[in-house]
């Protein structure tokens, strides 16, 4: 599977300039151009990394998700969430790279074919990193006021989340 | 809105910090936090370039044109009222096709440039128009098919069926997506009554 994705990346842009070439564009003028513009956008959302990196950083070693975990394991009795993958819960919308190191310890935990196992999996590939996305893609604009954008965004969040739990109960069992 | 989850981040990491003994691993993130926000531009400085450079090469050639007409439909129904000749669509099919493929790499300065091209729609209002938000919801939703890291994570951690979970991840995905699709288009409405009533 890594060899296939290995290969689309090269071999698109080969055939986007082989296709530029036969339709007679300056190729290498009109990729210049195009990179200079792409450069720009790169580096107007410097100041929106920086904020969400920063915060995200100093939330990550504060040791405040090991707390708002404790504090959510009633809640997450309630709705029959398996409180081993509350953590990653909290932390797959704020941090990739955290939610990966999470991730990566519940499966050397309880192994990956257990049904805690299964539901981090299922968690884990199908929600992404919300409010990283939300700060860049607003960064690269004008646009100040996000509106109801983070609202919708962790509504599919939650979804998600409780989503998996059902899925995985339904195809696996709760073995 | 950010501003609340920005200083409510750090609010709440400080405070926390100062119960559970780590204030100095916070100080130390600080610097670090910083380090690797530049260090991830620079990186996304020259990824940005070459995927900007091969989709104007793309474009001039025809490319996307062909491409983006062929996920019209989709895009139609979840951008209502988008100029149909907006430039802003071709990027916005070339970053669902990148994050279908599960093209990270691709697909986040596909969404950027399309990010651009909305906000020029948007005669660069601070306010973030409905098809900006739309458009972030999509992203913030996983479109991957294959969810490849994950499933190399499972095997290295002794997996017998890595892609065991991926009928699960699809329909999981999908709920999701309906979920934060749906909350936008109900809130959308709900604020677009208010400026009618307010006009």
């Amino acid at each position: 599977m890594e060899k296939l994705s290995d290969l689309i990346v090269p071999l698109l842009i080969a055939s986007v300039l082989c296709y530029g070439c036969f339709k007679r564009v300056k190729v290498f003028d009109v990729f210049m151009q195009g990179a200079k513009e792409g450069m720009q956008t790169a580096v107007n959302i410097l100041p929106a990394l920086i904020a969400i990196m920063l915060a995200i950083g100093m939330f990550k070693v504060s040791g405040a998700l090991d707390v708002l975990t404790y504090a959510l394991r009633p809640l997450a009795n309630l709705l029959h969430l398996p409180c081993e993958v509350v953590p990653l819960a909290l932390l797959r919308p704020i941090s990739g790279s955290g939610a990966m190191v999470v991730f990566e310890d519940i499966l050397k935990t309880y192994h990956p074919d257990s049904f805690i196992g299964r539901v981090a999996s299922v968690m884990q590939g199908s929600t992404e990193t919300t409010f990283y996305t939300i700060a860049i893609y607003f960064g690269a604009t004008k646009a100040i006021k996000t509106r109801y954008t983070l609202v919708s965004s962790l509504a599919g969040d939650i979804t998600g989340f409780l989503v998996s739990v059902f899925t995985v109960t339904l195809l696996f069992g709760t073995i | 809105m950010m501003t609340w989850i920005f200083s409510g981040l750090i609010v709440l990491s400080v405070v926390f910090s100062l119960f559970n003994g780590q204030v100095s691993a916070v100080s130390n993130a600080v610097i670090t936090g910083a380090d690797d926000a530049v260090a991830l531009c620079l990186s996304l400085i020259g990824i940005m370039a070459v995927w900007s450079g091969v989709m104007k090469v793309a474009q001039q050639a025809g490319l996307t044109q062909k491409l983006s007409r062929l996920l019209r439909p989709v895009m139609h129904l979840l951008f209502k009222g988008l100029p149909d000749d907006s430039p802003a669509y071709e990027y916005m099919c070339m970053n669902v096709v990148a994050n279908l493929l599960g093209l990270g790499n691709a697909a986040t300065p596909l969404g950027l440039l399309a990010m651009r091209e909305l906000d020029r729609e948007n005669r660069y209002r601070p306010v973030a128009s409905r098809h900006m938000i739309v458009f972030v919801v999509l992203n913030t939703a996983s479109l991957q098919l294959i969810p490849t890291t994950t499933a190399a994570l499972r095997l290295q951690n002794g997996s017998k069926a890595p892609m065991e979970i991926l009928p699960a991840v699809w329909i999981t995905t999908l709920c999701a997506l309906l979920a934060a699709l749906s909350v936008a288009f109900v809130l959308g409405k709900i604020s677009e009554a208010k400026d009618g009533k307010t006009k």
